[in-house]
């Protein structure tokens, strides 16, 4: 049996009459990890998802999950996957629990609803309406869904979209949880501090296309270096090519009215800006550095940043 | 880890999910159960049995006219007054008078022959002036009044309006409520997971039949002790009849839905296919009224079947082989909308 949980190569998503949602893309995700698809929105990481979960048909490509194809293994299939969609709204005036039995009942084979309903943490909930949830009460419960037929493969579109800060943090609890399961998992997002917490690898997707792809230490450090020292100083005092020809560093850009610098080593980099600026006598209004983000490696391979 | 036995029937499931959200929802019950009942009592009262009204006569003030209105007078089904000759144009138009007689020899009667009341009293007053001016009558045939249960305007009634709401329960209890749940994204969730497409519409036929073995005694029985109304024939042909029309409806409604994206277009859909049955299909009045030539397409109507039908069962006493050909049409409805429906249905 292939490593691989899901295989596609070259799939092609058009919507007459000119949009093209997915434009050639390429993925392989191996069994046991978290995969992240990042991107900002309209990027195509939906049509893509969907694509994979058998929901949309695909104008061209091929895709194979868990070793099986849609055209000939479905019903098979569909008792492997478990899924969240972007938006899902349940019926409202059912319980947590009937909502569970009822997704239960769908799979031949699964896990007790009691059991999902520990995993997801809302045993207080189980038998509330699900117009009464909060948000992130409703997200978890969505996952709960997903788990109930004990999937080989999970797929999580925007699990955290529209959460407050400490929802998102008990939803990142939950994929942890998965994680440790050894579950592997597909999930989009358009934040990145979430894809670095939970994704093993992570493809950045944009225009429909995968831009970069890899572990996100070595996107970091492959695309932008390790550190960003940002600092502001009147514009005409400083000219880009100076900057470049300074020792470590690695990739200069305009950051708002002042400069990003990513660099390899801040501790060569930053004493030769400060030797640089004070020679031709430029006032430095402000010196700030942080750890390379996925941010970073977006806004440099696309000079846009994640969610304008 | 392993199947719960039965409980965790798919169909089940499904079915318990929707009997779940209807009856959580209090409006759609009182308009499934209460609102028949509410407009059967409204309609009774309405129309309920009254003793007949008496014909307004007018006599133009002139020479004569006390003669003619004593000739008039005295007469329980007829009242009579003298107006002025504009008063009385006035009230015959306005119908507040059926006729007016202007006095001569011989009188005229001024009246609207297209009213029926007018064309009445004119037989009345003619009879009284007739035989006041010396008319002997050369019969005196016997009266035998009768007003017997099921004949009257709410025993028609009854019949067409559980019709009626067999039909408005199938369609809005189904078509809304699947287009609801397509356009929230429930449906591609389900369709996400290894349900079977056959099981989630089945349960909505399932959800259907429950609420038919409540509304139609309830309706029925609250017609039967509050008016009267009869159930002539057996019990398991009503029960026959109004079993196919909910299927038929439960199909329709499950063919509207089948591709609307959003409530607005199911809601138009809904209106268009129920608005002509309403109409045409004899609820509130027979569908005899309407010309000869429009007979055959209303006869092929749904719920023209369903009404004949259950007419036929309550007031007219029949069985089961008696109302085959509108059980026919039903179930050949019901059928082809599924058929239909399976192959039209979009599921995201």
């Amino acid at each position: 049996m292939s490593d691989l949980a899901i295989r596609c190569s070259a799939i092609v998503k058009r919507y007459p009459p000119d949009v093209l949602a997915v434009d050639g893309l390429d993925l392989e995700v191996r069994r046991g990890e978290c995969f992240g698809l990042l991107g900002p929105n309209g990027a195509g990481k939906t049509t893509t998802v969907e694509i994979l979960e058998g929901l949309i048909e695909p104008t061209s490509g091929e895709v194979e999950v868990l070793g099986q194809r849609w055209s000939s293994d479905a019903p098979s299939l569909r008792e492997r996957l478990g899924i969240t969609l972007q938006e899902t709204h349940l019926p409202e005036r059912l319980t947590v629990e009937e909502l569970l039995r009822l997704f239960r009942s769908f799979y031949a084979s699964g896990r007790e609803v009691a059991e999902v309903v520990r995993l997801v943490s809302l045993e207080d909930k189980a038998r509330t309406w699900y117009e009464r949830l909060s948000g992130g009460q409703k997200q978890r419960l969505a996952v709960a869904c997903a788990l109930v037929g004990d999937p080989e493969l999970l797929f999580l579109d925007e699990p955290t979209t529209g959460l407050d800060p400490q929802s998102r943090r008990q939803l990142w609890d939950v994929v942890v949880d998965l994680k440790r399961q050894g579950r592997t998992i597909l999930l989009t997002t358009h934040y990145m501090d979430e894809a670095e917490r939970l994704c093993d690898r992570v493809a950045i997707v944009d225009r429909g296309k995968v831009i970069a792809s890899g572990t996100p230490r070595e996107l970091v450090a492959s695309v932008v270096g390790r550190e960003v020292v940002e600092f502001e100083a009147p514009q005409d005092g400083v000219r880009e090519a100076d900057l470049h020809a300074l020792p470590g560093i690695h990739a200069v850009r305009r950051a708002g009215t002042g400069w990003a610098l990513t660099v390899d080593r801040v501790h060569v980099a930053i004493p030769a800006l400060l030797d640089h600026l004070e020679a031709r006598n430029v006032p430095l209004a402000a010196l700030s550095t942080h750890r390379a983000t996925l941010e970073d490696v977006f806004v440099t391979l696309t000079g846009r940043r994640l969610r304008d | 880890m392993t199947r719960q036995g039965t409980s965790f029937s798919p169909l089940w499931q499904l079915t318990l999910a929707r009997l779940r959200g209807f009856f959580r929802e209090p409006s759609t019950v009182f308009w499934s159960f209460g609102f028949p009942v509410l407009l059967t009592v409204a309609l009774g009262v309405a129309f309920r049995s009254r003793p007949p009204e008496p014909v307004r006569a007018g006599v133009e003030q002139g020479p004569g006219d006390e003669a003619v209105a004593s000739a008039l007078r005295g007469r329980p089904a007829l009242e009579v007054d003298v107006l002025r000759a504009d008063a009385a144009q006035g009230a015959l138009r306005t119908g507040r008078v059926a006729i007016v007689v202007v006095p001569g020899d011989p009188p005229t009667y001024r009246l609207d022959p297209t009213r029926p009341e007018s064309r009445l009293a004119r037989a009345v007053v003619d009879d009284l002036l007739q035989r006041a001016a010396g008319r002997k009558d050369t019969i005196g045939p016997r009266e035998e009044q009768v007003t017997e249960p099921g004949a009257r305007y709410v025993d028609f009634l009854v019949p067409g309006l559980l019709g009626m709401n067999l039909m408005s329960a199938g369609m809005w209890g189904i078509g809304y409520v699947i287009v609801e749940m397509r356009s929230k994204k429930l449906l591609k969730r389900m369709v996400a997971t290894p349900m079977r497409r056959s099981d989630f519409m089945l349960s909505f036929v399932l959800m259907r039949l429950f609420f038919l073995a409540v509304e139609v005694p309830v309706f029925v029985g609250f017609a039967v002790l509050a008016f009267g109304v009869p159930v002539r024939g057996p019990l398991l042909a009503l029960a026959g009849v109004s079993t196919l029309g909910a299927l038929a409806f439960s199909g329709l409604g499950l063919l509207v839905a089948s591709r609307a994206r959003n409530i607005q277009t199911v809601s138009g859909l809904i209106n268009l296919v129920m608005m002509p049955m309403f109409i045409l299909s004899g609820v509130f009045f027979s569908p005899e009224n309407f010309p000869r030539a429009m007979q055959p397409a209303i006869r092929a109507l749904p719920l023209t079947a369903l009404n004949d039908g259950l007419r036929a069962v309550m007031n007219e006493g029949a069985g089961l082989a008696a109302v085959a050909p509108q059980s026919a049409l039903l179930a050949g409805v019901a059928v082809v909308s599924f058929a239909l429906a399976l192959r039209l249905f979009r599921w995201s």
